[in-house]
């Protein structure tokens, strides 16, 4: 493992593999939301209850899985820049944060609209969107923190520390906010209850979260790879590649 | 070699800041004066009435003790790092995550101490019944330090930054939330006449976890701002 990490922890190493990658990851995406979209959109019998418009699942909860993952993407990289000295894992780190912003944004976004025809408001303060909002705030804090920082190096090594710190709090904040909202009233619209899932509707949402990791690990290279030139720009390998690009 | 011991290097470290911080007063009076500013917006805005004002009163309290103390953070690090002495004690012999805790111990002393005692001052001001105030006391006392230990972190972090103090209360009031959840609720529960032992434990927790984990933090924190 650490001789993979020795060979791509390289950031010329890491470009050649992002650009040869990009396409690959780029149909796969393009493929995969095609297909989930039909199945989610076309082929997935309207909900008994809810009619057409469960259909935004198919965006909603891919997004606020995302949120987290990507989360998770950001902090792990973040270790692995702090503990290894890995420059490739700071970039990487620092392409996640607005990325997983957007992804909780849209979560948000999308639940809102649902909530509108379905419970009649387009905010609820239920223990999901309080946690989701807050999970918000912490990449909001995290890009912050990276804009006030000018030296990249410190930057990237500081919002390691902070999403770490935020890695244990995250089920603090999660299990605290469930734990309030429960008190203060009981469920009156759950979203899954009783009735699972069926099949037909399952599939495109598997689907869909497959499209969505494949979209994030698409533009995550396309991010790493401008992150990495801004990195390098000094160095020779890069200068060879602008003069080429000019030529 | 090190002439002084671990112990008396923490203990000089906390006399030194406590000693530092009686001497500008002034500053220190600043965030209970916010304190008070806050909790008096309440009434104006809620208007005087007796029962509104009890019904809120935990709420008020906590979410101007939650500003109050955030306002606060970014008195721990600063006059250190401006003067060079943060810097001397990250090269000094001694373990860094001790004389953080020293730190630490002497920010929450100057500040969240007087903060949860001024706290049942102005609960009087907000009717808030006499049964509800040893849970409102005992939960500022168990909450207050948490926030000076999350806030250290957030604080090293923001250390000479350029408009440090407003990103530093952005960075660290969403970790506070879980704090103030359980604490309205323990003295929201006290008010109903209902056991308060549950978010007790919690808070209990919360400060166990914060004690052990945020002094490392912040002293990795401090070594990366510091370079």
């Amino acid at each position: 493992m650490f001789d993979i990490l020795d060979k791509y922890g390289a950031p010329k190493n890491a470009y050649t593999l992002a650009c040869t990658l990009t396409p690959w990851f780029g149909w796969i995406t393009a493929a995969l939301f095609v297909a989930g979209l039909v199945g989610g959109l076309i082929l997935a019998p309207p909900d008994y209850e809810q009619g057409e418009s469960f259909r935004i699942i198919y965006v909603h909860v891919p997004s606020a899985w995302m949120s987290l993952f990507v989360y998770m993407v950001m902090a792990s990289a973040g270790a692995m820049g702090l503990v290894w000295k890995v420059k490739v894992a700071d970039a990487i780190a620092r392409s996640c944060a607005p990325m997983g912003a957007w992804f909780t944004f849209l979560a948000l976004a999308t639940g809102s609209l649902w909530g509108k025809p379905m419970w009649g408001t387009w905010w609820v303060w239920d223990a999901r969107l309080t946690s989701e909002l807050i999970l918000l705030f912490l990449y909001l804090g995290y890009m912050a923190l990276q804009s006030a920082i000018d030296d990249r190096r410190m930057a990237a090594r500081a919002g390691a520390v902070l999403a770490l710190v935020g890695v244990v709090n995250i089920p603090i904040i999660h299990y605290s906010v469930e734990w309030w909202s429960t008190l203060h009233q009981g469920p009156t619209v759950s979203k899954f209850d009783a009735p699972s899932i069926h099949i037909s509707m399952l599939i495109p949402l598997l689907i869909m979260t497959l499209a969505f990791m494949s979209y994030f690990a698409t533009i995550l290279m396309v991010r790493v790879r401008g992150e990495i030139l801004d990195q390098e720009r000094n160095t020779s390998w890069v200068r060879k590649l602008c003069e080429k690009s000019e030529a | 070699m090190s002439l002084v011991s671990n112990h008396q290097a923490f203990l000089a470290i906390l006399l030194r800041d406590l000693r530092l911080g009686l001497r500008h007063r002034g500053e220190l009076l600043n965030p209970l004066l916010f304190f008070l500013i806050v909790v008096t917006l309440f009434p104006l805005a809620l208007g005087p009435d007796k029962l509104t004002l009890q019904q809120h009163a935990p709420a008020v309290i906590w979410v101007a003790a939650v500003l109050a103390s955030s306002v606060s953070m970014d008195m721990m690090f600063r006059s250190d790092f401006e003067d060079g002495s943060l810097e001397q004690i990250l090269l000094s012999p001694h373990s860094v995550t001790m004389l953080i805790m020293a730190k630490i111990l002497a920010h929450w002393l100057l500040t969240g101490a007087p903060l949860t005692i001024f706290a049942l001052l102005l609960s009087i001001l907000l009717y808030l019944p006499v049964e509800a105030l040893l849970p409102l006391f005992m939960s500022l006392l168990i909450g207050t330090p948490i926030f000076s230990l999350v806030g250290s972190v957030g604080g090293a972090l923001t250390v000479g930054l350029r408009g440090g103090g407003m990103l530093l209360t952005l960075l660290i009031v969403p970790l506070y939330m879980p704090v103030l959840i359980f604490s309205v609720a323990a003295v929201n529960n006290a008010l109903h006449g209902m056991s308060v032992r549950g978010e007790f434990y919690f808070l209990g927790a919360l400060l166990v976890l914060a004690l052990t984990l945020a002094p490392f933090a912040t002293a990795a924190s401090l070594r990366i701002r510091m370079g």
